[in-house]
C-alpha cells in the first residue's frame, strides 16, 4: 500500500459512527516493546538505529494484520504527509520529528500501526471506533503474541517489558478512550472530572495527547501507571472509570436540558448557523462547532445518521487534512479561510435542526 | 579556586558548602545547586546534615556515580539528564536506583501481567547452551572427559529440542 492511497482511505475514525459511539468516539490501545540486546531508540548510535529498523520492519511486515501494509520510514514521508499521520492518530508528533532510522507500518484499514523507533523500538498500537476496550486488548495481543515468535522482546519476570522510560514498565500499555465530553464542559465541571479521574490513577489529555488543548470537548482517558496490575485488571479499572464519565456526561446533559433548554438549543442553533455562513473558522472555533452539532445529533435535534459527518470533519478540519485536499501550501491565516468555505459546503446540505423532538422528550 | 570541589551527591562542582556540628563531631558537605535544593539545605529549618549523611551513607545514588552500564555505556548521570534509560540491560546495571523509584511510579512493583512465552522459552534454551558450551570447555581443559561427554550429550539433545525453524510460515 502506498501513503497516498492510504491517506485517500478513509480512517478507522472516521468509519461506522453509530450509536455506540456517542460518547466514547474511539478507543485506543498501545504496547512500548523493545529487543533485548539493542540499546533503546534515544541511546543508540544511528547505525544501530538502522538495524532495528531493519529487523523491526520484516518482522512487523511479516505478521497477518500488516499484509499488504504501508511500511515507511518516517525520511520517505513529506511533512504534510506525517501531519496527516498525525492527525489520525496513526504516529506521533515524537516520530514525526524523527531524524532517521525510524519508521511506521500501517494495516491497510488503518486500525494497527507499529512505530519503529520512537522512544522504544516498538510501539504497537490498535484504534477502534466506539467504546471497545475488550475487543481492542484481544486484537492488539494477538498481534503481540505473532510478533514475539519472531522477535526477542526485553524481558524480566519481575519488571515485566522493559522500556526505555521507568514509568512504562511492566505491561508497557496505555489504553485510552477518546470522549465528547460536552455538557461537562458546559457546566463546567470538567475540572472536578479530571481531579477525581487522576485519583484513580487514570489521566486526562487533549485530543492530540499530551500538551494539547481540549478543543471540541474532547479527551483522551488512559491509564497513567503500567507495573503491578495485569492488562485485564487494568483495562477493566479504566472501563468503569469510563463508564462512570459517561454517566456523568449524561446527567449533566439532563441538568442542561432541564435547567434551561432554549439556552441549549440556543448554542446548538448558532453553532449550525455560523458553519452554514462563516467565511473565517480557526481550528478551534470549528472543533467546538462541531461539537455543539455532534451534542445536538445525540439529544435527536439532528439524525443519527449524520454523527459519521460529524466525526470525519473533526478530522478533515485539522491542518493538515485541509491543505492535502486543497493541494497546495498555505498560511494559517488561508486555511482558516479554506475551512470556512469547506464547512459552508458541506453543512449547505446539512439536515436543518429540529428541536421539536427534544423538547417534547419523546426522542 | 583552581581544583573545584565537587557535589558529593552528583559530579557537579559544587557552590553549597556546609558544616555541621552533631554530637561533637564536625560533619562537613558540599554540595551542587540542585542537589541542595533537592535535599532542601536551602530550607535552614527543615535540614538537618545529620539526616542528609545519615541518608546518603544509605542511599545507594552516590555510589552509583561510577556504575556504567556494560551493554551501552550508559551512566546514572545520563538518566538524571534525559529522564530514560540506554539499554535494556541498563535495568540490572542500575537495579538500585530503579527499585525505589518504582513505589511512587506504579500500583506495585512486581509485574503480574502477559508474559512473551515463546521469547522467553528461546532465551532459557539458549541460555542453557551457552552454560553446557562452557562446562564443555572447562571439562575438556581440565581433562575431566566424563564431564566433557555429558554436556556434549546434553547440548545435542537441547540443540534437538529447538524448534530448527521456529518462525512458522505465514
Amino acid at each position: 500500500m502506498t501513503i497516498a492511497s492510504l491517506i485517500d482511505t478513509p480512517s478507522e475514525l472516521t468509519d461506522a459512527a453509530s450509536n455506540k459511539t456517542a460518547i466514547v468516539l474511539m478507543t485506543r490501545i498501545r504496547l512500548a516493546r523493545n529487543i533485548a540486546g539493542r540499546s533503546f531508540p534515544g541511546w543508540a548510535k544511528p547505525a544501530q538505529r538502522e538495524e532495528t529498523l531493519a529487523v523491526c520492519r520484516d518482522a512487523v511486515a511479516a505478521t497477518s494484520p500488516m499484509k499488504r501494509s504501508l511500511n515507511i520510514t518516517v525520511g520517505e514521508l513529506t511533512e504534510l504527509e506525517k501531519q496527516i499521520l498525525v492527525e489520525r492518530h496513526l504516529i506521533s508528533r515524537e516520530l514525526s520529528g524523527a531524524k532517521s532510522g525510524a519508521g511506521v507500518i500501517i494495516s491497510k484499514d488503518q486500525a494497527f500501526s507499529v512505530m519503529v523507533n520512537e522512544e522504544d523500538h516498538l510501539r504497537i498500537q490498535v484504534l477502534r471506533s466506539g467504546f471497545q476496550l475488550k475487543k481492542a486488548w484481544t486484537a492488539i495481543n494477538e498481534l503481540d503474541s505473532a510478533l514475539e515468535e519472531h522477535l526477542d522482546y526485553a524481558f524480566t519476570p519481575t519488571l515485566g517489558y522493559l522500556t526505555a522510560c521507568p514509568t512504562n514498565l511492566g505491561t508497557a500499555m496505555r489504553a485510552s478512550a477518546m470522549m465528547h465530553l460536552p455538557a461537562l464542559v458546559i457546566s463546567n465541571q470538567m475540572e472536578k472530572v479530571v481531579r477525581a479521574v487522576n485519583q484513580l490513577g487514570m489521566v486526562v489529555r487533549g485530543l492530540f495527547g499530551e500538551g494539547s488543548d481540549a478543543s471540541g470537548s474532547i479527551f483522551q482517558i488512559s491509564n497513567q501507571t503500567t507495573l503491578g496490575e495485569s492488562e485485564e485488571e487494568i483495562i477493566k479499572r479504566l472501563h468503569s472509570v469510563l463508564q462512570s464519565i459517561i454517566e456523568h456526561e449524561l446527567n449533566a446533559r439532563e441538568k442542561l436540558l432541564e435547567a434551561d433548554a432554549a439556552k441549549l438549543f440556543d448554542k446548538i442553533g448558532r453553532a449550525f448557523g455560523i458553519l452554514q455562513n462563516s467565511h473565517v473558522l480557526s481550528s478551534g472555533e470549528a472543533m467546538n462547532l462541531l461539537s455543539l452539532i455532534r451534542l445536538g445529533i445525540d439529544l435527536s435535534v439532528f439524525p443519527d445518521a449524520s454523527r459519521c459527518v460529524i466525526d470525519r470533519l473533526f478530522i478533515e478540519a485539522q491542518p493538515g487534512h485541509l491543505q492535502h485536499a486543497q493541494k497546495g501550501e498555505f498560511e494559517p491565516g488561508q486555511r482558516d479561510l479554506l475551512r470556512a468555505t469547506r464547512l459552508r459546503s458541506e453543512f449547505a446540505n446539512f439536515v436543518r435542526p429540529d428541536f421539536t423532538f427534544s423538547t417534547n422528550g419523546k426522542n | 579556586m583552581a581544583n573545584p570541589l565537587k557535589c558529593d551527591l552528583c559530579a557537579k562542582p559544587a557552590t553549597v558548602h556546609l558544616t555541621q556540628i552533631v554530637n561533637n563531631k564536625v560533619h562537613k558537605v558540599d554540595l551542587c545547586e540542585s542537589c541542595a535544593q533537592a535535599k532542601g539545605v536551602t530550607d535552614p529549618s527543615g535540614f538537618s546534615l545529620a539526616d542528609l549523611l545519615l541518608k546518603a551513607s544509605l542511599n545507594p545514588e552516590p555510589s552509583m556515580a561510577g556504575v556504567r552500564c556494560e551493554q551501552c555505556g550508559f551512566t546514572q548521570n545520563d538518566f538524571k539528564k534525559h529522564g530514560r534509560f540506554g539499554c535494556p540491560a541498563c535495568y540490572e546495571a542500575f537495579k538500585t536506583l530503579v527499585e525505589p523509584m518504582l513505589d511512587n511510579m506504579h500500583k506495585g512493583t512486581t509485574h503480574t501481567g502477559k508474559i512473551p512465552q515463546c521469547a522467553l522459552a528461546r532465551k532459557s534454551l539458549y541460555d542453557r547452551l551457552t552454560k553446557l558450551e562452557l562446562d564443555l570447555t572447562e571439562a575438556i581443559k581440565s581433562e575431566r572427559y566424563e564431564d566433557a561427554a555429558r554436556a556434549r550429550d546434553e547440548i545435542s539433545q537441547v540443540k534437538q529440542s529447538v524448534p530448527s525453524n521456529p518462525k512458522p510460515a505465514r
